[in-house]
């Protein structure tokens, strides 16, 4: 890990040890040092430094709610919004706790999108139609009901690094 | 005995959130609403008729006339209309009917009073 200004560029251990971290937080250093052929002093290092720069932001628990009994839905909500509005639109969305996600979007028209967790079918029209669509700005909603997750993943080791990196730096 | 609200109450603008918004199913929002009782009778005329049956199907048009608006007369006749099972633009013509007959009653209440 290098710092450069206000960016901290990363090498290709430490791409591998987030990687292996997001599949499960819970691994030692000794255990990932083991899979990655290095010391787990180097993986305390790397982690640390990762932590204390806010690379890493958090540690947490992927819940499955189906094993208690719960079997939320979860939708994409598209909102069409006035330009001058969306700012607002999605700094408000990003206020309720049935909002997982929520970004500002451009393709023909400025939109912002939303990933929203609902009960049920009902409690999720009810969400978007009392606390969405009164919003200012606010022109139409699409919304798409998700069926099945077939992937889901915080960063793809595609964007991070170059695989023809893997083989160098490693202190 | 409850009293029933006054026309002016029922006939009154309404705050942006106790609109009526007009979906065509869960979570779509054609962008149209309605912000007071003869706006709604304006939309019936112009939504499209999606709209029209998820909303009476749901009991939408019912609890907001009643519980927003303050007007069960007016509810119980949209719930005549959902047990008679209407659709299409037989809803439309039927469900305008009966909301710009109510619209003008009230607003004959409301000038009556006003006169006298």
């Amino acid at each position: 890990m290098k710092i450069k200004g206000r960016s901290v560029a990363l090498d290709a251990l430490d791409w591998e040890v987030l990687e292996l971290l997001q599949k499960n937080a819970k691994q030692t250093y000794t255990e990932i040092g083991q899979r990655l052929g290095v010391a787990h002093s180097t993986v305390y290092d790397r982690i640390k430094r990762m932590e204390e720069h806010g690379i890493i932001k958090k540690y947490g628990a992927i819940i499955d709610l189906e094993k208690v009994g719960i079997r939320p839905i979860t939708a994409i909500v598209t909102v069409h919004t006035d330009p001058k509005q969306s700012e607002k639109i999605a700094e408000k969305l990003a206020e309720f706790n049935e909002v997982l996600e929520a970004f500002t979007s451009f393709s023909e028209e400025l939109v912002v999108i939303a990933k929203v967790i609902a009960r049920d079918q009902s409690q999720l029209h009810s969400f978007i139609a009392e606390s969405i669509a009164p919003l200012l700005g606010v022109l139409r909603i699409r919304t798409s009901i998700i069926t099945k997750k077939y992937k889901e993943k915080a960063f793809g080791t595609g964007l991070t690094y170059n695989p023809s990196r893997k083989g160098g730096q490693r202190s | 005995m409850s009293v029933s609200p006054s026309p002016s109450r029922i006939l009154r603008n309404l705050l942006r959130e106790e609109a009526f918004y007009f979906f065509t199913s869960i979570g779509n929002y054609t962008g149209q609403s309605a912000a007071s009782l003869g706006e709604f009778m304006q939309k019936i005329r112009e939504i499209d008729i999606k709209s029209l049956e998820f909303h009476l199907y749901r009991e939408d048009f019912e609890k907001w006339t009643a519980q927003t608006l303050g007007d069960a007369g007016l509810a119980a006749q949209i719930k005549n209309l959902r047990l008679r099972r209407v659709v299409g633009n037989l809803l439309r013509e039927q469900l305008y009917n009966v909301v710009s007959k109510r619209n003008r009653e009230l607003k004959a209440k409301l000038t009556f009073r006003v006169i006298t």
